[in-house]
């Protein structure tokens, strides 16, 4: 016990030191900037639209009335390792921080290190319920750095793995929000749907998670044979099981009674926030990229894009449980109008030779070798491209400077600016609200940390 | 759209780019914000220590960081991106939560990666790194793998 760096139960002050966030974390209110404060307590307009007034936060509060306390890293409820800390006065929730970084690999200056064709591999890991959407983005601002077209065949094709994904992304929002609620049925049937998108996605492209299916150029390979049934299998299922759902949970009242008018946000609010997604729908803004600015060939399919009105807690799983039938709407699209042709773009700069090639000309195996060792140039400049992923807008930043790695690569995650919001929806609510707050928010750690 | 003295060029893919001075760029986003752009979408910096070949169009001075924020205007459909040169040594740009308070958590992710420093931020402390990390690791002077790795209590730079 001599040694000063030993840890145990009895030296709190090292084990304290070890874990303090300092001033990352929640600090007293006599600590705390004004601006700050109001954040905190989850005041972001003022009349005119936009600014924190800090006249509604009560700096006259004592300290020694109320309570910090940390949620988190590790709780069950925290999908991941977020960490809040609360002040309460009781059971209320005066003030919110979320802490987060405890899942920070460092994956953008990684993005620098890899090249472009390996550079899918890397994002596709930062939102692990939907990598192809992950993938999809930073391949298009790939392609749009390169000028290359994509075959009609390769965009149907990434519009229906993305609205599978999209399903499975929101399946399992479904199982884990049950779960937070305490329908554990819910979290049983979310997974068990979830596995025949799974199924099919290793059917397709391998992988059941982290696919590198979509790739700068087009997708890794096409559609199996049969994958019109397949699809149509888990269109006719999912379908119906979503109304078992609502079955389940909808009318449920113990459900009912923890989401509906819980949290509420406006449209206002949102905004100012930059919160998009799901999140952003339920307080009545219809601002779905998808339909505003189509990319792939949205605006070819039909869908209805779905809003709520209180932006509350019940809103946003209404928006995401009705999002998975309009996904299943478009999969059936993309079933029936699927064209034929290449998969991928035949522009010998981004895509290999063909395998028969390769035995044959000395040519083709070093033109391959040169692609996946040294990759393609992508000539300079600068591009952003966006997407809406089951989570929100998902953006990609890209700064090239002409060789075969990014020189800079930025994603825009979606949890990460919606997970902000948390304490404004903490705004006057319990502690066991807190639950049913990040469990609607549907934060991924992997992608707000990245 | 601009104001006058704001440089402005086509990006790639149409996306409007305004190259303002970091006396401006506060006016210039509260411009576009009274002009319905309702949403700041994001909020990165770039360190272009070792760019080779930079191009920025005339009368822009090429500065080491840049800031550069994606706006949104839904009403249009319409996204424009302001890039502003923020200094070499002590980069600094005016913080734009008063304007739109969702770039608290972009800004602090910019100071936390590259140092960037946010006038009249609220909180302006690291946000992924653990607090007692040294260097900001998106760097481009940075090096990877030529740091020990930083675990708390381990032998190690700081």
């Amino acid at each position: 016990m001599s040694d000063p760096t030993i840890r145990t139960a009895e030296r709190i002050d090292l084990l304290a030191a070890e874990t303090s966030e300092g001033a990352q974390e929640l600090q007293f209110r006599r600590d705390t900037a004004s601006g700050q404060l109001g954040r905190e307590v989850g005041a972001v307009l003022r009349v005119d639209g936009r600014a924190l007034d800090p006249h509604s936060v009560d700096f006259d509060r004592r300290d020694d009335e109320t309570m910090i306390i940390n949620m988190g890293p590790s709780h069950p409820s925290t999908h991941g390792v977020l960490r809040l800390m609360l002040e309460l006065d009781g059971e209320f929730v005066l003030r919110t921080k979320p802490i987060i970084g405890y899942l920070h690999t460092g994956m953008e200056k990684t993005g620098e290190e890899l090249s472009y064709v390996q550079g899918a591999t890397n994002v596709t890991r930062m939102d692990y319920l939907s990598p192809v959407i992950n993938e999809l983005c930073y391949s298009m601002a790939v392609e749009k750095l390169l000028d290359i077209e994509v075959p009609d065949r390769a965009v149907w094709i990434r519009m229906l793995m993305s609205e599978l994904n999209r399903i499975s992304s929101h399946l399992v929002w479904m199982a884990t929000n049950g779960m937070d609620l305490g329908a554990s049925s819910m979290m049983i049937y979310g997974l068990r749907e979830r596995e025949m998108i799974l199924a099919f996605f290793e059917k397709t492209a391998g992988l059941r998670m982290n696919l590198n299916y979509v790739r700068p150029g087009g997708v890794a390979a096409d559609l199996p044979d049969g994958w019109q049934d397949d699809a149509l299998v888990i269109c006719d299922t999912i379908l119906a099981r979503t109304y078992e759902y609502d079955d389940l949970l909808t009318g449920q009242p113990i459900f009912r009674n923890r989401m509906v008018g819980v949290a509420p946000m406006t449209a206002e609010e949102a905004l100012a926030l930059s919160v998009t997604g799901p999140l952003l729908r339920s307080t009545g803004v219809p601002w779905d990229l998808r339909r505003s600015m189509p990319y792939l060939a949205y605006d070819e399919v039909e869908f209805d894009v779905i809003v709520g009105t209180y932006g509350d807690n019940f809103d946003r799983y209404a928006i995401r449980l009705n999002e998975i039938r309009e996904s299943i709407r478009i999969v059936r699209q993309c079933i029936d109008m699927m064209p034929g042709g290449d998969y991928r773009s035949q522009d010998p700069k981004v895509t290999p030779p063909p395998r028969a090639r390769i035995g044959e000309s000395m040519e083709a195996l070093i033109h391959h070798f040169k692609l996946f060792t040294e990759g393609f140039h992508v000539p300079a400049g600068e591009v952003y491209s966006a997407v809406e992923s089951p989570r929100g807008e998902l953006g990609c930043y890209i700064v090239a400077d002409g060789g075969p790695k990014p020189y800079r690569l930025h994603v825009r995650g979606p949890s990460f600016v919606n997970l902000q919001a948390v304490s404004l929806l903490m705004r006057g609510g319990s502690m066991s609200d807190t639950i049913t707050v990040i469990s609607t928010i549907d934060p991924i750690m992997g992608e707000v940390d990245r | 759209m601009a104001p006058p003295g704001v440089v402005v060029s086509e990006g790639l893919a149409a996306d409007l780019c305004c190259f303002p001075s970091r006396e401006q760029y506060f006016a210039l986003i509260e411009s576009f914000r009274d002009d319905a752009f309702e949403m700041c979408v994001d909020v990165c910096a770039v360190d272009y220590l070792d760019y080779p070949d930079r191009w920025l169009p005339e009368g822009v001075v090429a500065t080491r960081f840049e800031v550069v924020t994606n706006l949104l205007s839904l009403s249009k459909k319409l996204r424009v991106r302001v890039r502003v040169q923020a200094g070499d040594d002590r980069p600094e740009v005016a913080s734009l939560f008063t304007l739109y308070p969702g770039t608290e958590a972009m800004e602090r992710e910019a100071f936390d990666l590259l140092g960037v420093l946010f006038t009249d931020h609220p909180d302006l402390t690291r946000i992924l790194m653990p607090e007692d990390w040294e260097g900001h690791p998106l760097r481009k002077d940075y090096g990877v793998g030529k740091v020990p790795v930083q675990f708390k209590e381990a032998p190690g730079p700081r």
